[in-house]
């Protein structure tokens, strides 16, 4: 049986804001539609910026969303240029606490070098959406309430 | 949510009044997460609010609603375009459908409307509608209020996608215009009750496609005549009379205009001031955002635990249909005033 009190007694917590973007000059975004869409069914936000983003795009996008977390998509062999611009853009802003995640065409020699750049997570192909959804909301850095 | 210690300063009103000025200093990362306790209808953003609402009210506040599809993104981005070419800055809130299953959004407003990261003069924020229904956030007014206040002159607000009577947008905004695109109906669609009801300005957008003039003409012949009949029902709330413009938001036909459009009806509303006879569009929207707190306030003083246990067995008695909810809801108020 439902419990009523309970129900009355707890608002719905804050969803969490999720920006997906695709930085560079790939033209191919049904994945990170896909996972957009998958987050929406997760109970997430999701900004979603499309194609084609500049690392200014990006962080801008983010500050002004608010995110908790941003997940960039790419397959172009882009990443380590682009990346590591975006961390750099989102520090400088003062956006420490985002979590940033990153999917697509990525080897696994990269892997480390992204890290050290400030990437919390890159999910390689096969990833379910069901694992990064997971891995956002245990990782996600819960804000002080009120 | 956690309660001050008794004595001590309140945590979440310190942060709101922070975050209130660094906002009113211009912090674009203070207005974000200020605008983000604002939708998740904190304390913080109220204890914000109480300082920043009475410093608003300058900013011309335009609704934009339109059918899914009908170009309403594409449409406000080419209109901030043109108001930063004037050197304006221009605020936009987006607002996408939340789930009413999984709670969760797709916020895909910004897509059109990209061209502008690095200008601080231009500040675009998505938000979800989060359960609330017709065509905005609950959210929503004080979320311009906070705009407004950080010194946006001019701020859109785009409704979710609308139907033919998401109305809401025209209570909360200073100027209302309804984005249609061709092919959208015929002049009895423009006749019927609704949406086109409460545009100032109805923009036909997609001018570059055919049959637009042949809408733009459907729509002014059907929308813009009757003002003998307007004289002869004054003892009757008239009808509004809106300027229909063609225009392109994804090529820039039309689009000065428009802006211009939007210029002169707030004009105009300034000039008719706040007394008597003037448009009342400000006062429906305080008393939209003083209803609506009310409510929830109502609502909140229910959820009270040493309350709790009495609603629920009204609750109860309600879904069991031992007890009307007319009557219930009566019993709810009577215990607020045995207080």
């Amino acid at each position: 049986m439902t419990n009523l009190t309970a129900i009355i007694a707890n608002m719905p917590q804050r969803p969490i804001r999720v920006l997906i973007a695709k930085p560079g000059l790939d033209g191919h975004d049904r994945g990170a539609k896909v996972l957009a869409r998958g987050l929406r069914d997760e109970g997430f936000e999701v900004v979603y910026t499309g194609l084609r983003q500049t690392p200014e795009m990006v962080v801008s996008a983010a500050l002004q969303e608010d995110v908790d977390v941003v997940g960039l998509s790419i397959l172009s062999g882009a990443h380590m240029t682009l990346l590591p611009r975006i961390v750099a853009g989102l520090r400088a802003e003062g956006l420490d606490d985002v979590l940033v995640t990153a999917g697509g065409i990525i080897p696994d020699d990269d892997i480390p070098a992204l890290t050290e750049a400030g990437v919390n997570r890159i999910f390689g192909p096969g990833t379910t959406i069901r694992q990064v959804a997971d891995y956002i909301r245990e990782n996600v850095a819960r804000r002080e309430d009120g | 949510m956690t309660e001050a210690e008794p004595g001590g300063p309140d945590p979440a009103r310190t942060r709101g009044e922070d975050l209130a000025e660094r906002t009113r200093g211009g912090e674009r990362r203070a207005l974000a997460r200020l605008l983000t306790e604002v939708e998740d209808r904190s304390r913080a953003a109220e204890s914000a609010l109480r300082i920043l609402y009475p410093l608003a009210g300058a900013a011309h506040l335009v609704g934009v609603t339109g059918a899914p599809g009908a170009g309403k993104s594409t449409l406000v981005a080419a209109l901030v375009g043109e108001a930063r070419k004037a050197g304006r800055a221009v605020a936009v809130l987006a607002i996408d459908p939340s789930s009413p299953i999984t709670g969760g959004a797709i916020l895909g407003d910004r897509v059109r409307m990209q061209a502008y990261a690095g200008d601080s003069d231009v500040f675009i924020r998505s938000m979800a509608s989060r359960g609330h229904v017709g065509g905005l956030a609950t959210s929503t007014v004080a979320a311009a209020a906070v705009l407004d206040a950080a010194g946006f002159p001019l701020v859109f607000i785009e409704t979710v996608g609308t139907g033919q009577s998401e109305v809401e947008v025209a209570a909360i905004a200073d100027t209302t215009l309804v984005v249609q695109a061709p092919e959208m109906g015929d002049e009895v669609q423009a006749i019927k009750a609704g949406l086109l009801e409460v545009a100032d300005i109805v923009v036909v957008n997609k001018a570059d496609r055919p049959g637009a003039d042949r809408a733009a003409s459907h729509l002014r012949s059907m929308l813009t005549v009757g003002a003998q009949h307007d004289r002869a029902m004054c003892d009757r709330p008239r009808p509004k009379r809106p300027e229909v413009l063609l225009a392109s938001g994804a090529t820039g036909q039309g689009i000065p205009e428009v802006l211009a459009s939007l210029d002169r009806h707030e004009a105009k509303r300034r000039a008719a001031g706040s007394g008597e006879g003037a448009d009342g569009t400000r006062l429906a929207r305080a008393e939209a955002q003083v209803w609506g707190i009310l409510s929830e306030r109502l609502r909140g003083r229910v959820r009270e635990p040493e309350r709790a246990t009495e609603t629920e067995a009204i609750l109860r008695a309600v879904a069991d249909h031992e007890l009307d909810p007319y009557a219930a809801a009566d019993r709810l108020l009577e215990a607020f005033t045995r207080r």
